[in-house]
């Protein structure tokens, strides 16, 4: 196959549109997945996208062409060049249109080759998991999971000429424990970006001192109890609410960061703690393209247009107060405001330190632990009521200990709501939704106390 | 009649599954298949009658899966030359050596007819990949203009996706199989908003997915005209009424609520894959175990569910699946009782003495070339009751209840026990009328409580096939479409939430 900065000029050169912005994309991901001490699938992809956007500008505005294929061959691109360009005639005025981003200067090596995996990512990883099935088959216990790593090389290139490129390598390990009956579980995570800071041993012995703790069961009703929620959950809750925070659909009064009279929420005190919900693509293990990569418009959350448009730190929350939402420039233009694009991960954190997940546990007279929450929809998107269901481990503390497993539940609760109701902050760390972890892999969290979590009804799953 | 898309069946499909499957064999795969796929997705979305996105895409590759020693092997590439196949098989084959160390039960598959050089294409009228893109967005804005005029709807949203996938299969058996599915999902959404009140409210559009071609868009199988113009009044109804007051109440639930109902309570929990644990610690396992088939009451002994993979139009429906298994109907649930599971060819040979078949049933798909075929959801639908009453009689036999329409928000637990819906109208029924809308409802249950208590299910009359394009599974996650066909239902003493006082502190 031809070089991918190759076609990508060839795209560019055969372009007659108005503008052209070529994103590609090469990507290679390799994985293993287990279920009761035996890998049950595995396999090794490799796959390329080219997104040809096409611009026209006329009387009532700029048209947009946006067509995207996986190609292989030169001829594969030149079609893909003129169906893009056929889209673009045959659509109409853009509503985000705005100019193409310029050069700028930046220290991105566009020429070098795409940064790929394979299946030796896991030499080290592989026969420490098989190790770890031995041990639980002998324990008359069962290990499932699910392993994956991931290389993104993304090549952004406009006919203004801009040539921007990231290499975006993503891994996870997922481990659930099971009790041989299936009456118990447990769970651990990690994310990864090399699989040099995997260490299945510690995560499956994470797993087994939980499996333990379930060795006590109780049963408690629906009710809302104090709960301690660890930093996978809150970014369960905290990606959500940051997929909302579209500008647009505020000002709008079209969600839950409304106010009054055509005006958003920023500047509004959403926590009394001084919080702080920010992006930031230099955030050390959280490293994502310091640009804006977007194959579709939409939402007011990004557009085409905004190809290559560079991003830096970003504050949505500080101090408590709602700072800033996500907004297109051509919305920013619309509205007098300075475009913010999104970015590919998202950091909560207190003030100062804050104390760990074991502090804050031997901290509680009473309360929930809760692993995981899971199937997470949203309800009411006034208020952004979000339902779910806890998952793989809900524990109860006393006096500082925890006491044995509870029940699951299904809660009611809003990610907004809850931010005004979080009464301690712990340390902020390295984490993964279990819930978006497929989409939205980059996360630190912190472990949160909440006084009143709505624990809406009872789950009988295990 | 609709024709297999040229372009595909210029590909050198035959010539690389050659090359493919005499590697693997050389190799010494005891079973190879080969996939060559190719899906073209696009998306078209509008905001008030502006569009804001046309995106057209489209995924091509091969994909090799071997058994080689007892264990799978699975890769996938884009580059369609013969030497590409052949890698791809050496590939596959190390990937099963690999997983041999780590397999436990070695890999065998059910032994199914050969079909040799077969062609099947989805039923449709007019491909939507044949359609100029002006006049699709036309239609769309015509549309999207109408109901932004109307009193009451402040905003629009509208979308439009559409699907066409092309699939061909060959496996070491013989079979050889060439697919064309088409498939549009058409959306609009009316908002009202109240700036003094801080307040907004949405209400979408009844039509739900279905197996058709653009002709759906324009009067076959769906009424766009009729049913959005009376959009906003319900919309602004819906706006003004009174929010419900929590507790349990007798719902007939319409089947565009429905069958979300049934995809996420029947149609996962029997899985066979789930309720043996092979998805335990992603989507989760199922309440309705294997130990429990032909004994597990689902439900009353109104409810019968089937799966298939042949109705008209619907989304799951195909030829022959993805390890050359030709489609059927079957029985999961059978007087209230469950008496099937969903399945593939490793299951069916595995667990052959509990099934009492030794068969597949033919729900093995991959969503892309990029990924290993998984057991996927057949169309999983209620049967009517053949003289069964209508919609309007159901609703007379309650006293004090709510009337459900259209689906809207779907969560429920890793096992399938405990599941919460809301939807896009809730109608009050009082002494056997519909009374005016209520807001803020969402019905919450347990699977077995919910299915025990319907009391009746409607006429063949009443019946809609209903589905989704979104049907997510397995990791990597793949994607799948599924349609779920049911009649209105009569379900007594259910728990209704008010979601509006859910939220917040206490």
């Amino acid at each position: 196959m031809t070089q991918i900065q190759e076609l990508v000029e060839r795209a560019l050169a055969a372009s007659t549109a108005d503008g052209c912005v070529v994103v590609a994309s090469e990507n290679t991901q390799t994985n293993l997945r287990w279920a009761g001490n035996s890998l049950t699938t595995n396999g090794q992809m490799s796959s390329r996208s080219f997104t040809v956007v096409s611009t026209f500008d006329g009387p009532d505005g700029t048209s947009a062409g946006v067509v995207t294929r996986a190609v292989s061959t030169e001829d594969e691109l030149d079609a893909l060049v003129r169906a893009s360009e056929q889209a673009g005639r045959d659509a109409g005025p853009a509503e985000d249109a705005a100019p193409l981003v310029e050069n700028y200067a930046h220290n991105d090596d566009w020429a070098a080759d795409p940064a790929r995996t394979d299946v030796e990512v896991f030499r080290a990883f592989a026969p420490a998991l098989g190790a770890e099935f031995d041990r639980w088959r002998k324990a008359d216990q069962l290990l499932f999971g699910y392993a994956e790593h991931a290389v993104t090389s993304t090549f952004v290139a406009t006919s203004t000429g801009l040539r921007r490129r990231f290499d975006q390598p993503d891994g996870m390990v997922q481990l659930n424990g099971k009790s041989s009956d299936f009456a118990r579980s447990a769970y651990a995570s990690v994310h990864t970006n090399d699989f040099a800071d995997v260490d299945a041993a510690a995560l499956a012995a994470e797993v087994e001192q939980r499996l333990r703790w379930a060795e006590t069961r109780l049963d408690l009703p629906a009710g809302r109890y104090e709960t301690i929620m660890p930093p996978s959950t809150v970014a369960d809750l905290m990606i959500y609410a940051y997929w909302t925070a579209s500008a647009r659909d505020a000002e709008e009064g079209r969600n839950v960061f409304a106010g009054p009279s055509g005006q958003s929420r920023i500047g509004d005190e959403l926590s009394a703690l001084p919080l702080r919900l920010y992006s930031d693509p230099t955030y050390p293990g959280l490293e994502c393209a310091p640009f804006e990569i977007a194959t579709e418009s939409g939402g007011g959350l990004q557009s085409v247009f905004d190809n290559g448009l560079a991003t830096s730190a970003t504050d949505w929350i500080r101090d408590g107060r709602l700072t800033d939402l996500i907004r297109t420039r051509a919305w920013a233009k619309r509205s007098g405001a300075e475009p913010r694009p999104g970015i590919g991960n998202l950091i909560l954190s207190g003030e100062g330190g804050g104390f760990s997940q074991q502090e804050m546990i031997a901290d509680t007279e009473r309360g929930l632990l809760l692993t995981c929450l899971w199937y997470i929809r949203e309800v009411d998107p006034q208020t952004l009521l979000l339902t779910g269901l806890t998952r793989d481990g809900v524990y109860l503390i006393e006096d500082g200990e925890v006491a044995g497993a509870v029940n699951n539940f299904r809660f009611n609760e809003s990610p907004i709501g809850l931010l005004g109701r979080v009464t301690e902050v712990g340390r902020t760390e390295l984490t993964l939704s279990r819930e978006w972890g497929d989409y939205f892999t980059r996360t630190a969290m912190p472990t949160l106390r909440v006084p009143d979590f709505n624990m809406s009804t009872v789950s009988q799953a295990s | 009649m609709p024709e297999i898309d040229a372009a595909f069946l210029s590909y050198p499909a035959r010539e690389l599954a050659g090359v493919a499957l005499d590697r693997a064999t050389e190799l010494g795969a005891e079973h190879a298949d080969f996939r060559l796929e190719r899906i073209r997705v696009a998306n078209l979305n509008l905001r008030d009658a502006q569009l804001e996105s046309s995106t057209d895409s489209e995924d091509i590759g091969l994909a090799v899966r071997v058994v080689h020693d007892g264990a799978w092997g699975f890769a996938s590439g884009i580059a369609r030359t013969a030497d590409a196949a052949r890698a791809l098989a050496e590939q596959a084959v190390a990937t099963a050596k690999v997983s041999r160390v780590l397999s436990s039960d070695p890999v065998v598959l059910a032994p199914e007819p050969v079909h040799a050089d077969v062609t099947w294409i989805s039923s449709y009228e007019i491909n939507p990949f044949d359609v100029p893109e002006a006049e699709r967005i036309g239609r769309l804005t015509e549309l999207s203009e109408r109901l932004l005029a109307a009193d009451g709807v402040d905003h629009v949203d509208a979308s439009l996706m559409q699907v066409l996938e092309n699939k061909f299969y060959a496996d070491t058996a013989g079979t050889m199989t060439t697919q064309q599915r088409v498939r549009v999902h058409p959306t609009f959404t009316a908002v009202n908003v109240d700036r003094a009140a801080g307040a907004f409210s949405s209400m979408r559009s009844l039509a739900l997915p279905a197996g058709r071609g653009w002709e759906y868009l324009v009067g076959t199988g769906w009424d766009f005209d009729a049913e959005l113009a009376e959009l906003p009044g319900l919309l602004l109804e819906h706006v003004k009424a009174p929010s419900v007051e929590a507790g349990r109440y007798d719902l007939v639930i319409d089947p565009t609520n429905l069958w979300l109902t049934i995809h996420e309570s029947i149609g996962h929990a029997t899985e066979l894959d789930r309720a043996l644990g092979y998805e335990a610690a992603y989507a989760g396992t199922s309440f309705a175990t294997l130990d429990r088939l032909g004994s597990l009451q689902y439900g009353s002994p109104v409810m019968n569910v089937t799966g298939d993979r042949t109705v008209e139009h619907g989304l799951a429906t195909i030829g022959y699946d993805d390890e050359g298994v030709a489609a059927q109907q079957f029985d999961l649930i059978k007087d209230g009782v469950l008496v099937g599971y969903q399945l593939n060819r490793q299951m069916a040979h595995a667990h052959g003495s509990a099934l009492g078949t030794t068969r597949s049933n033919g729900c093995a798909l991959a969503d892309s070339p990029g990924h290993i075929p998984l057991q996927r959801m057949a169309n999983v639908s209620l049967q009517p009751d053949p003289g069964g009453p209508s919609t309007e009689e159901l609703i007379s036999r309650v006293e004090r209840g709510i009337y459900v329409v259209g689906d809207r928000s779907w969560s429920i637990d890793m096992q399938r026990f405990n599941f919460q819906f809301t939807g896009q109208q809730f109608h009050r029924i009082e002494n056997g009328k519909l009374v005016g809308q209520v807001r803020d409802v969402a019905y919450q249950a347990t699977t077995t409580d919910f299915w025990g208590s319907m009391e009746a299910v409607g006429g063949p009359q009443t019946y809609v096939l209903g589905g989704a394009f979104n049907c997510g599974k397995g990791q990597p996650g793949q994607v799948a479409a599924v349609s779920h066909g049911c009649p209105s239902a009569l379900f007594r003493g259910v728990n209704v939430l008010n979601t509006k006082t859910e939220g917040g502190a206490q």
